[in-house]
């Protein structure tokens, strides 16, 4: 596979390893071909055709995403042929797209609305044929909204939801003319397996699939002056929001975010970092309480390994695929929802206000929380605990509603009390994150001592590799946790349901010994959610990534623990970590649904 | 155990758990109910551990794995364009009539279902249609009128 191709691609030599693609040596030397439903995180599929290119001397174009270079190829990518074409193409998609652009959610952002108007696609193209399909649109969702008369059956939702996630909630059905992308017997996305997670509407090129969005809500809750409008955000909207708003992947945004929210009018503005920090407290006593009944009191009812469920696509999605193993989640609520039912008792206590008159939204890079926020567990406040989740593209249109310049904006700081984190709540939005943070915590509370990693960083949990599993031998504990003396405490992290998916089964057959197993639904963790700007690839989850460890670094606070605001929160209300308030407000329960 | 469970686990045995088995399961599933259910679609997906909308998307792309429930005897016109050269409207006019019930429509004496179909190799000898696995050809209002009144008959004298 070494072997260097040599082929001239619009006259342009350029040499690369055998068995590229024609568009992968195109975008070597900066010649864009344009795609639809080619993906880099998918695999090929070849189907929409505008990707074709000539090769000199032959008569058929050629798909440049599926077709591998060959040694002294000619290639031409703008060619008349080519362009007549492409533009033939796009007008026959067109001809089948509802294309009421004015109207569409994803106008300004929609990948066949820009390749239409880079190919002049006029009204002389063929003749509409969306009046007599019969499409639906499925609005049921609380997540997400699919609109049958966009689509462009491109299928990368399809195989997002298969390849990355083995959920395969789409398909396509039918043929010809007839064909559609659609559920099990074209049930609503509501009903069926679909996890909420987003990753397609990360991927589809049209308005055939987006969230569900509430801005209208929010903004309705900003103008009315006797609510109260408390805002938080997610660890990994602070370092992707930019690029919804033109910066370059990978910049650190969160003092011009919280400068932004407050132009846009939230009357607080706080940090879900602060109930990540949380979250492991509640989470990690958890694990060490079950290690103990399983290794002391050998108590059967206990399960272990115990499974992170701060995810709420991965708890959708174990419900309905390994409703056996629900016993093995933590049943510590995720960040956003002990934000939520802290907001509306705790916070709205020390600002007096009334919880009634308390709107709660949240940012999220994820679609799969508007779901969660639905939940009908989720009122332990008395209210709905998180009213309005907002995805990170959601938040960076209200920015520009408001016709704010963000890249110009100076820094803020969160309000306090609940604007307080640490680095290890930052760390959330990567996958292992939560498996590091939670280390460093309870490494500390059983032994005394820092976990024994250079800087604090556990490098073993981090990167993208699809599973990682860590060992953690305990030595020396403190006299509370001598039963620990010598355990070699083993972890696992897994990102993206199909990676999940392959851990449980190894869990089910007995094959894996884990203890705690830290999964996310998103591959990347949720610095790849599907609420994060579009697009999303491999080397921009990679830059996110960075800038997500690059935050923690430059905390002071690097341990959940030690965040002050975490110590007074115990010492003034909570009391003691899995206590009765924390019971009530802060852990919750799943419940077992149909896998078809 | 429910009975289509039974049935899709001993076709299951039959023709194995691999992708490669989804096809034969759903004719063998055909052979038996006529159509395929959404409860046994259900239950292919557990026994292949692949996904239901799998199962339903391989199902739908076949037009001769009814995903309705249909009649005991299927008939499906050709709808391509050399038997629709050659008359297949009227075709389509005299089953309506004589069945009353429109295109897709099942019976309710449930005895028969009238579907459209692409083309089935016989466009030389057009307007052509199946009745169950059985082509009819080079059609005309009276012979299908015959045809249809034989299998009324049939059914009679079964019951
Ligand atoms: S939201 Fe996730 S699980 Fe649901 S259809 Fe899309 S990719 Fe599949
Ligand atoms: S819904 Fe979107 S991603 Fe899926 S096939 Fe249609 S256009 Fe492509
Ligand atoms: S992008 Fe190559 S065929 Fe669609
Ligand atoms: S067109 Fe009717 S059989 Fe071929």
């Amino acid at each position: 596979m070494s072997e260097k191709i040599n082929l001239r691609i619009d006259n342009i030599a350029v040499s690369v390893t055998e068995g590229t693609t024609i568009l992968d040596a195109a975008k070597k030397i900066n010649i864009r071909i344009p795609t639809l439903c080619y993906h880099e995180d998918l695999c090929v599929a070849g189907n929409c055709r505008v990707c074709m290119v000539e090769q000199v001397g032959s008569d058929r174009l050629l798909p440049s995403c599926a077709m591998p270079v060959a040694e002294g190829m000619e290639i031409l990518t703008n060619s008349l042929k080519v362009r007549n074409a492409r533009k033939k193409i796009i007008e026959l998609l067109v001809s089948e797209h509802r294309a009421e652009c004015t109207t569409c959610y994803k106008n300004g952002k929609c990948e066949l609305q820009e390749l239409s108007s880079e190919y002049i696609v006029g009204e002389d193209g063929f003749i509409d044929l969306i009046p007599f399909k019969d499409y639906t649109i499925d609005l049921f969702s609380p997540s997400i909204i699919k609109d049958d008369s966009k689509c462009i059956r491109c299928q990368r939702c399809i195989r997002t939801c298969a390849e990355l996630q083995s959920v395969s909630a789409l398909t396509v059905s039918h043929k010809g003319d007839q064909m559609k992308v659609t559920s099990f017997f074209e049930k609503p996305m509501y009903e069926v397996v679909c996890t909420n997670c987003g990753q397609c509407v990360n991927r589809c090129p049209t308005g055939a699939l987006t969230e569900r969005t509430y801005i209208d809500h929010v903004w309705a809750a900003i103008n009315d002056d006797r609510k109260h409008v408390v805002v938080q955000t997610a660890p990994a909207v602070r370092i992707a929001l930019g690029e919804a708003l033109g910066m370059p992947p990978g910049e650190i945004v969160t003092g011009k975010m919280v400068a932004a929210l407050r132009r846009l009018g939230f009357d607080s503005v706080l940090d879900t970092n602060f109930t990540a920090d949380l979250t492991i407290i509640e989470e990690g006593n958890e694990l060490l309480q079950r290690l103990k009944k399983v290794l002391v009191d050998k108590d059967e009812s206990v399960k272990l390994p115990m499974t992170t469920s701060c995810s709420p696509g991965w708890v959708k999605f174990i419900e309905h695929v390994f409703p056996e193993f629900l016993e093995h989640v933590s049943t510590a609520k995720s960040p956003q929802q002990m934000f939520g039912a802290l907001a509306k008792t705790f916070y709205a206590e020390r600002i007096d206000a009334d919880p009634a008159e308390m709107v709660s939204v949240s940012v999220m890079p994820c679609t799969a929380k508007k779901f969660e926020a639905d939940r009908p567990e989720m009122r332990s406040s008395g209210y709905k605990d998180v009213d309005y989740v907002l995805t990170t593209r959601e938040l960076a249109l209200m920015i520009k509603q408001a016709g704010i310049d963000f890249t110009s904006l100076p820094d803020d700081d969160y309000d306090s009390i609940m604007g307080v984190s640490s680095g290890a709540a930052v760390i959330f939005g990567a996958t292992g994150g939560v498996m590091e943070a939670a280390l460093r915590t309870a490494y500390e509370v059983v032994t005394g001592r820092e976990v024994p990693f250079e800087n604090l960083n556990i490098e073993p949990v981090r990167g993208m590799d699809n599973v990682r599993e860590a060992t953690i031998k305990i030595e020396n504990p403190l006299p509370d946790w001598a039963f620990l003396d010598g355990v070699e405490l083993k972890t696992c992290v897994a990102h993206g349901l199909s990676n999940a998916k392959k851990v449980m089964e190894a869990v089910r057959a007995g094959a894996a010994d884990y203890h705690f197993i830290e999964i996310m639904a998103c591959p990347g963790g949720c610095l790849g959610g599907g609420g994060q700007p579009i697009p999303t690839s491999p080397e921009i989850r990679e830059k996110r990534s960075e800038a997500i460890y690059l935050e923690d670094e430059l905390k002071v606070i690097r341990k959940s623990h030690e965040n002050p605001e975490i110590v007074m929160i115990y010492e003034k209300f909570l009391k003691e970590p899995l206590g009765h308030k924390s019971h009530e407000l802060l852990h919750t329960h799943y419940k077992g649904r149909s896998r078809y | 155990m429910s009975e289509v469970k039974q049935m899709v686990k001993e076709l299951a045995n039959q023709y194995g758990r691999s992708n490669e088995s989804l096809l034969p399961i759903l004719q063998g599933i055909v052979t038996k109910e006529l159509h395929i259910s959404e409860e046994a679609m259900i239950e292919v997906a557990r026994e292949l551990d692949m996904s239901a909308a799998q199962v339903y998307g391989t199902a739908t792309f076949y037009s001769f794995l009814d995903t309705r429930p249909t009649g005991k005897y299927v008939i499906r016109v050709c709808k391509t364009i050399t038997c629709m050269m050659h008359g297949k409207n009227q075709i389509i006019r005299e089953l309506e009539n004589l069945l009353k019930i429109r295109l897709g429509e099942t019976t309710h004496d449930g005895v028969f279902t009238l579907l459209e179909t692409n083309c089935l190799g016989q466009c030389h000898k057009g307007p052509a249609m199946l009745i169950n696995e059985l082509p009819f050809t080079e059609l005309t209002p009276e012979k299908v009128r015959k045809i249809i009144i034989e299998y009324r008959n049939r059914e009679i004298s079964a019951n």
